[in-house]
């Protein structure tokens, strides 16, 4: 792909709202400029999303990723049985997957939050 | 042979053809073929990924695995996945957001450089090529196993018919036909089992392991594969061997497979290091699998991307659920597979070795053949739909003035290369192949999105340095693994299992490279990331 192509891309995304809704406001406009207060609010969003994720992926890293020491260090859990089912084959086998989709839902729900609080924040009216 | 089969398969193939026809009709612009015109809705997309995404390895090999070695690999499921999870967590809608439709785009999109973006689609061809191939050889080994025709022409039927379709409708036209796919897969799966739960609770609930060993359900005529030693005695090549009902399962010296407890207990072949790579190399690879991403510009914004992942997630770890029961149920109904090495075709010979060869058993057989079949075209398709779009890009510079015959040939050239290969090179290990694609996009693709997306700081220098360093380094493991002789000790693990070493490896050489280049940040960062994390009802 060459370079006009990716500014006319640029174009296609950015632009087409920016006809119909002009940056009136204060924010909004740092925002469009790149000021250093536009920098700084979106510096916020990343740094909130990344955090979210960070926080989401440790759970899923101490949930999943410690059963392997844990079997390891304490061979007694591997013969432990649930409902008739070696734990170890319960754990991995069926409810590892309910547990990542829990994790991924709770993800969704937080991240469209945080986008919706930064777009209340940018729309906020003038004090 | 199986009756049902040979009906049940040109079904597959006619059914496939057909939505992908239906497809066409829809399919003028250019824009239809690479990106169904960015108008699927988030369900059929959930689906088409899904459906794409469950290969050959998830639906036979998975089986296989659990059946051969037991708990230690539930990992592969898992891994397979969570690789979703991360895809959401740190990808799914920035990429979106992003505007780039392969990862060659994104690195021209957020770094600015053409260099990084040779370098990525060098990358891109290596990992579908890789991906491919065992896909196209899964195909012919399945062939071979059901109807006991040659392997070539199980290979060449399935590639001829992957690359018509590809050319003919290209994206629009494959989302129908791999969300059908994934609806067949999972069906495949799971109508069986329930009939061989029924049959596993009328047989009086037999052990999985009985502390006895393992026995045969009936009596049973084995063929040796491969000269070897059973209970000190030598076979050879093409002996046939009979066990009676009830018989003890003896141990085959070339076949390399758990008994007794190891079996049912974690921490037995596989040591803590395996492992770990293992989980690291599937949670994070799946972002980088060329054929995952494309999926994620046929959305209509970067939240849609989000909830389609989620659906993702959703959708594979149902399917998910069902191997695992397969090889279970196996190690009752199919030990003799134990002794001849071919788990992977466990999947397709237990509805027939549970339930008799009376009719339900051979339906039942037909239908897990014909999931099989779907698996090999879904996946195959995908990939080569997103290796196509890179031949076409980067390869033949076609760009927004390419035609739909540029793409029609762009497919041709991608497809001719596994195809060949998968020819040649017939007895390279199906399962070990896909984990090692993953261990290569883990080292390089998912630094470069992660680091891309979420730090200001990384440069075209820094990123390629890591590409060439991390992603370098697992190339060579997998080419040594493929190619060179048989290793012991300490080097099989490292080699074997690179990802707990190349994924650090990579996202280290990408942050200093950038440190030490830090003037080579783009002028634009700042709007880049304003685009790629703002809500779209927010542009500016």
């Amino acid at each position: 792909m060459d370079g006009d192509q990716a500014q006319r891309r640029t174009r296609v995304v950015l632009g087409e709202v920016a006809a119909r809704r002009r940056p009136t406001d204060r924010t909004h406009a740092d925002l469009a400029e790149q000021t250093p207060v536009g920098e700084a609010l979106v510096k916020g969003l990343v740094r909130a999303q990344l955090a979210l994720a960070l926080r989401l992926a440790l759970v899923v890293v101490t949930g999943l990723g410690a059963l392997p020491l844990l079997f390891a260090a304490a061979p007694g859990v591997g013969s432990m049985k649930v409902l008739g089912i070696n734990l170890p084959w319960m754990l991995l086998g069926v409810l590892s997957f309910p547990f990542l989709v829990g994790v991924g839902w709770a993800y969704v729900r937080w991240a469209e939050r945080n986008e919706q609080d930064f777009i209340a924040l940018i729309r906020k009216p003038e004090q | 042979m199986n009756p049902y089969l040979v009906p049940g398969l040109i079904a597959v193939v006619l059914v496939t053809v057909g939505i992908g026809a239906y497809g066409l009709r829809f399919a003028r612009t250019t824009s239809d073929f690479l990106v169904a015109s960015r108008s699927v809705s988030p369900s059929w997309n959930a689906a088409a990924i899904s459906g794409e995404y469950l290969s050959a390895a998830s639906f036979l090999g998975v089986a296989g695995l659990v059946l051969r070695y037991g708990v230690d690999v539930l990992w592969y499921p898992v891994g397979f996945a969570a690789g979703y999870l991360a895809l959401l967590l740190f990808v799914a809608a920035p990429l979106r957001r992003s505007g780039a439709f392969t990862l060659p785009d994104f690195c021209q999109v957020r770094l600015r450089s053409k260099l990084l973006r040779r370098l990525a689609s060098v990358f891109v061809l290596f990992i579908g090529c890789l991906y491919l191939v065992p896909q196209l050889q899964g195909a012919g080994l399945t062939f071979t196993t059901v109807t006991g025709g040659s392997y070539a022409w199980g290979a060449l039927l399935v590639g001829v018919v992957v690359t018509a379709n590809v050319a003919l409708g290209g994206m629009r036209a494959i989302t129908f036909v791999q969300a059908f796919q994934y609806w067949l897969k999972l069906t495949a799966l799971a109508v069986p089992v329930i009939f061989l739960a029924l049959q596993w609770q009328s047989d009086g609930r037999p052990p999985v392991t009985p502390p006895a060993g393992a026995t045969f359900p009936a009596a049973t005529a084995v063929m040796i594969e491969q000269d070897a030693v059973i209970d000190g005695r030598e076979v050879h090549k093409g002996e046939e061997l009979h066990f009676d009902a009830g018989a003890p399962v003896p141990r085959v010296s070339t076949v390399d497979a758990t008994f007794g407890p190891d079996w049912l207990l974690p921490g037995g072949d596989m040591t803590l290091f395996a492992t770990y790579s293992l989980i690291l190399a599937t949670f994070l690879g799946t972002m980088g699998l060329p054929h995952v991403l494309v999926r994620f510009y046929t959305n209509p914004d970067g939240a849609s991307a989000r909830r389609t992942t989620l659906v993702v997630l959703a959708l594979v770890g149902l399917f998910y659920l069902l191997p695992t029961l397969y090889g279970v149920l196996g190690r009752i109904y199919t030990p003799q597979l134990l002794m001849t090495g071919r788990t992977d075709a466990v999947v397709l010979t237990l509805p027939e070795a549970a339930l008799g060869g009376g009719h339900a058993g051979k339906l039942l057989g037909a239908l897990v053949t014909a999931g099989a079949l779907a698996a090999f075209l879904s996946t195959s398709s995908g990939l080569l739909t997103s290796v196509a779009g890179v031949v076409f890009t980067d390869v033949l510079h076609a760009g927004r003035t390419g035609s739909v015959r540029d793409f029609r040939v762009a497919t041709v050239l991608a497809a001719s290369v596994p195809i060949a290969l998968s020819l040649y090179v017939s007895n390279m290990d199906v399962s070990r192949v896909v984990g090692l694609a993953f261990a290569v996009a883990a080292s390089s693709f998912c630094p470069l999105l992660v680091l891309g997306i979420w730090w200001r700081g990384l440069t075209d220098y820094g990123a390629a340095a890591g590409l060439l360093v991390g992603g370098g380094a697992a190339v060579a493991a997998v080419l040594i693994t493929v190619l060179g002789p048989p290793l012991s000790g300490w080097p099989a693990q490292l080699i074997g299992q690179p990802a707990a070493w190349t994924v650090p490896l990579a996202f280290l050489v990408m942050i200093v490279g950038s440190l030490l280049t830090s003037r080579r940040v783009p002028a634009d960062v700042g709007a880049t990331m304003l685009r790629l994390h703002a809500p779209e009802s927010l542009r500016i």
